[in-house]
């Protein structure tokens, strides 16, 4: 059983529950190389996934998960703006609540919205990441996925490219990465970087090819083309130039580091494609890793399998 | 809260009188007769009048708090002036200044008038500040001669900066004429970005944008150069930064004119608070780091801040039950102002109680001209009574405020106004 009952991000999140989700998370995956891939776990149990902001891969992966573990599943996709036009997002919660469910996964546009959430909802929380705060369940699939690929986690040299300061990941993976061991060092544009990161026990280095040499995994971000233009970044000729994960900067170093990815790419941004088709990437093995991690956080925060009624 | 009109006779009886304007304290009663200041001193309890136990209470000036929003006119579901003028009889406040962004903004000689009237029969004494600029658009100056005639007694466009440095500059000219201060949001708007909390280690955890002490502190350093320049009377309020404050120290060495306040709120939270994700805390300028608070504490051991002052900032529960980035800035302060500073400032930085009491009341009494030699025969009874060792959790039922937006709820305060009088009433907190 985990400490707490929900999971709204990994900072000072235990070490040992981390592993709890880890070990969980591949056993679980094991049941999806399966021929049949679904448990009875959560069977009788409600998971409402609530998302109050455009999700594919993230929802779509926890739906997955919960129908793996045969948990009952319902989407709320509510815009922000309607909250914004008077809808109180307090009526929301109270409203999904009243229909007796278990479980609630929220994306949310505004930091702090799961923790709000809490307050006027008994049902256990997951966050699946609220505006630039956390993403706790992307960082535990991107352990899983180093653990996989590198056996373990304590000592490993992580690089995390790109705009740290709008995304959610990068905090998440922080938190996950130096509670579990990892080094972890910044790089991106100064500008990109939020201020007193580094107190947070990570480094920061400008210098994409002396982290290319340093690193053991690098994981790449996103860069949103909504930041250009508003003078964050140049241009993407640019941003390529300073930070681009491509083909030739890579082949200028002689040890392999693997590549990850949260995404959804911007293929010829901020990795080339040829890059993310590589055998250095592990992009896809995370996008399965996320279904086996989310059914280990569904299965340990809703107790597994329920008793049968008399 | 009871408020009852004072009775014929009413002797205050035992009680530690402090003198905040002759700077002494001294143990005897107060005799009011006809709601006036008949005797000080040992009167003794011989007397036909009602009596009042003061053993253990201290009886001073009542308290003035120079930064209050009363929300009256337009949003009268967050607070009125007569449930504004309850809240600052809780605590211990006889006499506020209400800032003019309401809606709309107190900013016409008419709009002061009708404050003025509205207020005459509350049992709190009530000024109006007059906005500097028409609509608080920041650019054209308001009738400052005739909102002072009718009323006002300082300048402010509260809640918003006045962004143009040329503006300040010529309101600061203009005001001088009249010799009253004016009073400037000081955060510049561009540094801020949309901050919602401290730019600091804080936020980053928190992935909420910051507010870098930088958008204060730049602005600041600007409107004391400028107080400087012209010599006119410039209040800063609100401060929240220890770099803000170490100017304020430096400037006024070279200007008379030059006022500054500080918040409860800035003296007893630091953005720490903040990660409880309380929308409560959401406040601008916005809680700092525990340096900045430092910083504000030594400044007000050092005399650098002239009074304290609660920004008390009233908004519905239903705009704080948002998220984070919804909710409005501003809290509520008056109920729990003396409790708080007390318990910072007194008991746990060292600051000797007379001089706390002079920072809520002779203090803020002289930036606004008020009469400040309350404790004198013949004078009408503005006085506080208060309990400086009274320890208690702060509740929701401490709150008369129409609104309840206060992060000192469940938080332990020490001291409170146990009886308040002004204007020919008693107010009594249970």
């Amino acid at each position: 059983m985990l400490q707490n009952r929900h999971l709204l991000g990994l900072e000072n999140y235990p070490r040992e529950d981390i592993q709890t989700i880890l070990d969980t998370a591949f056993s679980f995956r094991e049941v999806l190389d399966r021929p049949v891939k679904k448990v009875p776990a959560l069977q009788g149990k409600t998971v409402v996934n609530l998302f109050f902001e455009n999700s594919t891969r993230t929802r779509i992966s926890f739906e997955l998960a919960q129908k793996r573990l045969s948990a009952d599943t319902v989407n709320f996709a509510a815009s922000s703006s309607s909250l914004k036009k008077g809808e109180s997002f307090k009526d929301t919660a109270q409203n999904i609540e009243a229909m007796k469910i278990d479980a609630v996964v929220m994306r949310h546009p505004t930091p702090g919205a799961p923790w709000h959430l809490t307050k006027f909802v008994d049902a256990i929380i997951i966050n699946a990441g609220d505006g630039t705060h956390e993403h706790p369940t992307q960082a535990i699939l991107d352990m899983m996925s180093l653990q996989e690929k590198f056996g373990r986690i304590e000592g490993l040299k992580i690089g995390i490219i790109g705009d740290i300061r709008h995304g959610r990941v990068a905090l998440s993976n922080i938190y996950g990465l130096i509670t579990m061991g990892a080094e972890v060092t910044l790089c991106g544009p100064a500008n990109l970087i939020p201020p007193f990161i580094t107190d947070l026990g990570v480094t920061v280095n400008h210098n994409i090819d002396e982290v290319l040499e340093w690193a053991d995994a690098i994981n790449i971000l996103r860069i949103q083309r909504e930041r250009m233009g508003i003078g964050l970044i140049p241009s993407i000729r640019e941003y390529r130039r300073l930070f681009g994960i491509t083909t030739e900067r890579l082949a200028q170093h002689k040890k392999e580091i693997v590549i990850m990815h949260p995404g959804p790419m911007n293929r010829g941004v901020e990795i080339d494609s040829s890059v993310a088709d590589s055998d250095q990437a592990i992009i896809l093995d995370q996008v399965l890793n996320g279904v086996a991690s989310r059914m280990s956080i569904l299965y340990l925060l809703l107790g597994g399998k329920i008793e049968q009624p008399k | 809260m009871d408020i009852k009109p004072l009775p014929e006779k009413l002797l205050l009886h035992g009680g530690t009188i402090l003198d905040p304007k002759a700077q002494r304290s001294f143990t005897g009663d107060v005799l009011i007769i006809d709601g006036k200041i008949a005797e000080i001193g040992s009167v003794g309890s011989n007397t036909d009048s009602t009596k009042i136990d003061c053993s253990g209470l201290i009886i001073t000036a009542g308290f003035c708090d120079l930064h209050v929003h009363f929300r009256e006119p337009g949003r009268e579901d967050k607070e009125t002036l007569a449930s504004g003028s309850r809240a600052a009889l809780a605590g211990g406040f006889t006499r506020v200044c209400v800032m003019p962004n309401t809606s709309p903004p107190i900013d016409t000689p008419e709009m002061v008038g009708n404050i003025i009237d509205k207020a005459a029969d509350l049992p709190v004494h009530i000024h109006p500040i007059g906005a500097v600029t028409q609509q608080q658009k920041g650019f054209e100056l308001t009738e400052m001669g005739g909102l002072l005639e009718t009323g006002a007694v300082a300048f402010s466009d509260d809640g918003l900066p006045i962004s143009n440095g040329s503006v300040m500059r010529m309101a600061l000219e203009y005001a001088g004429m009249f010799d009253v201060p004016v009073i400037n949001h000081a955060e510049d708007l561009t540094l801020r970005n949309d901050g919602l909390m401290n730019e600091g280690r804080v936020s980053t955890q928190l992935g909420l944008p910051g507010n870098p002490a930088l958008s204060e502190i730049t602005m600041v350093h600007r409107d004391l150069e400028l107080a400087v320049l012209t010599g006119s009377k410039l209040h800063v309020p609100h401060v929240s930064t220890a770099g803000a404050a170490d100017l304020i120290r430096r400037l006024k060495a070279k200007s008379q004119n030059i006022t500054a306040e500080v918040t409860p709120h800035h003296l007893f939270f630091n953005d720490e608070a903040l990660k409880s994700f309380d929308t409560n805390l959401k406040v601008a300028p916005p809680l700092r780091s525990e340096t900045d608070r430092q910083g504000l504490i030594q400044a007000v051991l050092d005399g650098v801040f002239d009074c304290i002052a609660t920004d008390h900032a009233p908004h519905t529960i239903e705009e704080k039950e948002g998220t984070f980035d919804l909710a409005p800035f501003g809290m509520i302060g008056l109920e729990s102002c003396f409790g708080a500073v007390n318990r910072v400032l007194v008991r746990e930085a060292g600051l000797s109680l007379e001089k706390l009491v002079q920072l809520l009341t002779v203090q803020p009494r002289r930036i606004m001209g008020f009469d400040d030699d309350l404790l004198q025969v013949g004078k009408k009874a503005e006085l506080t009574i208060f309990d400086p060792d009274l320890k208690y959790t702060f509740q929701v039922s401490d709150i008369h405020s129409k609104s309840a937006n206060s992060p000192y709820v469940g938080h332990q305060l020490i001291g409170k106004a146990r009886i308040t009088i002004n204007k020919g009433i008693i107010a009594k907190n249970h």
